[in-house]
């Protein structure tokens, strides 16, 4: 082993620990009876019985869960016809706004969305009564629109990469251009759609800055009260928490990695 | 692209542009339009808290005294600037630590390579506030860190980690890492190892063939890298609100103490302006990058 090796192997060490160190010592301590957090009182699975009686926490998550659905659903059916237009819609009145528009939500920080949503919001109910009460739809709606531009970059990409022969000559067999969206070009970018799917799932799950800006009172999501109570500092439920996410996440990415790794071997 | 323009098809086609576009223009515009509005009138006490942008004879009245006040205000040029100097500091630790780890995984075996890279995207599938506060628990004065340090014998006596700006710079490139790390990866990985090797074989040092050779190939990977941990960080409000204590000054937080605590939605309206102006020439040239990148992919 030379000096370069050995260099990159102490390098590589020590970025892998620093990233995964944190989650581990996380799972650890979830498994801790102390009532503080940081002190080791013996093992037990305690905290994670109280996680699941605590109504507050499943109600949160409930409610996480519900606006992940729908947002990741509305970013896809319109990230995708923003990634078709980009792709294929050739030169229109007003492009260079839309693209810009689309890539912007992605790259402006997180509470700069969130202020100018709610002030917009707040400035909707004077003009027109609604949203008479923020919660559910408008946080549905701020994360949808920074979804979409996810989705339509992925989409985008993926019709960029493919030749449009398939499209073309389903045109040329007399195929009508809507027909051939619906038979031949979304079939062919639904990987695309459903990678954009789950990132939006992710995204809106994750989110706390902007739901706080736009959520109002009784409406809490799994974040914004995971939040309150890790303000105070450390508490034992949240470890517990946090480890179920982590096995939860890390037996997924496992689980398609093995697949996937199975499905490209034979070649 | 079609001859066969059809009643439908053109109806379609106008839908599909039409759809999209309206939604943002008026759930990401328009909020820009208001954002603006209000950071140009007075807070008074009404609800909603700001004065109409016209007076009682239809004249306009808008002044830029919330601008004036944040530039003079010495507290809201410092805060500024720290966030400026930490979003640095976050972005150049990053870069040093991401470019050698990108190097790495970018050389290993084709196997390995999938791993490791897996290993780098997992924790973005694992809540970003969760594992923010996974380092609450290591930097308390009774975590992890002093508890190992004390019991090694280094210290008797627990280190101030938790609640200083060394622990939001930890909790930043934590975050951020990931994000540096790809953009290198992909500008590495499609680099043509054998130019090294020529280099040296030409007589080039080792330092010589990295900065002649790997360095400039690696550009347009560590500009977009450096540029999305930059922006991002100028931002943040959650990680210097855990790690950094009550007195940590990052304009994220300061944004949301003038709405929330102040009530003062005119001058949180220019905090905000005033942050984005000063991150559009990043943000265009982030996006002026990736537009090349992916002509180049194309």
């Amino acid at each position: 082993m030379n000096k370069r090796s050995r260099f990159m192997l102490t390098v590589l060490s020590f970025g892998y620990a620093f990233l995964y160190l944190p989650l581990i010592s996380v799972v650890v301590y979830s498994f801790n009876d102390s009532q503080l957090a940081t002190l080791w009182g013996g093992f037990s699975t305690r905290w994670y019985g109280e996680l699941f009686r605590n109504q507050q926490i499943l109600d949160a998550l409930f409610l996480s869960v519900k606006i992940a659905v729908t947002s990741a659903t509305l970013a896809t059916i319109f990230g995708t016809m923003s990634g078709l237009v980009l792709a294929r819609f050739g030169r229109f009145r007003g492009r260079t706004l839309f693209s810009g528009m689309i890539s912007s939500p992605m790259v402006m920080p997180e509470v700069i969305t969130g202020l100018s949503l709610l002030l917009m919001f707040v400035a909707l109910q004077q003009l027109t009564g609604w949203p008479g009460q923020r919660g559910f739809s408008t946080i549905t709606i701020a994360h949808t629109t920074f979804s979409m531009a996810y989705v339509a970059v992925i989409v985008q990409s993926r019709l960029a990469a493919m030749d449009e022969s398939f499209e073309e000559a389903a045109m040329d067999l007399g195929g009508r251009p809507l027909r051939v969206v619906f038979d031949i070009t979304l079939p062919l970018i639904a990987p695309a759609m459903i990678a954009g799917w789950l990132l939006s799932f992710t995204l809106s799950l994750d989110d706390l800055v902007i739901a706080s800006f736009v959520s109002g009172p009784g409406s809490t999501t799994l974040p914004m009260l995971i939040f309150s109570k890790v303000k105070l500092g450390v508490s034992p439920d949240i470890n517990a928490l946090a480890s179920i996410i982590i096995a939860a996440v890390s037996l997924g990415v496992a689980i398609a990695w093995l697949t996937m790794r199975r499905n490209t071997k034979p070649t | 692209m079609s001859n066969g323009i059809n009643k439908n098809d053109e109806l379609w086609r106008r839908f599909a542009i039409a759809a999209p576009y309206l939604w943002l223009l008026v759930f990401f515009l328009a909020p820009f339009a208001i954002i603006l509005k209000i950071s140009l009138a007075d807070p008074i006490l009404a609800q909603p808290p700001y004065s109409s942008s016209f007076d009682g004879d239809g004249r306009p009245a808008m002044s830029l005294s919330n601008y004036f006040f944040l530039l003079s205000d010495k507290l809201y040029s410092i805060t500024y600037l720290r966030s400026v100097a930490m979003a640095s500091v976050t972005t150049t630790l990053c870069l040093m630590l991401g470019f050698p780890m990108a190097y790495g995984i970018a050389r290993a075996k084709p196997a390995t390579r999938s791993l490791l890279l897996l290993l780098i995207v997992l924790p973005f599938w694992i809540s970003f506030l969760l594992r923010v506060y996974a380092w609450m628990g290591l930097m308390n004065n009774h975590g992890v860190i002093n508890n190992l340090f004390i019991w090694l014998g280094v210290i008797d006596q627990p280190l101030q980690i938790m609640y200083t700006d060394f622990a939001t710079a930890v909790g930043l490139v934590y975050s951020y890492l990931p994000f540096m790390i790809l953009p290198l990866y992909a500008s590495l990985e499609r680099m043509d190892l054998d130019l090294v090797d020529a280099a040296q074989d030409l007589g080039a040092t080792r330092t010589r063939a990295f900065w002649d050779i790997t360095w400039p190939l690696a550009k347009p990977g560590t500009i977009a890298g450096c540029l999305l941990v930059f922006i991002p960080a100028m931002g943040e409000y959650v990680i210097p609100y855990l790690l950094g204590g009550p007195d940590s000054l990052f304009i994220g937080r300061v944004l949301f103490d003038e709405f929330y605590s102040n009530r003062d939605w005119p001058l949180a309206s220019a905090v905000a302006i005033i942050l984005l102006l000063l991150l559009v020439v990043p943000i265009v040239l982030l996006q002026r990058t990736q537009a090349k990148d992916g002509e180049q992919a194309a």
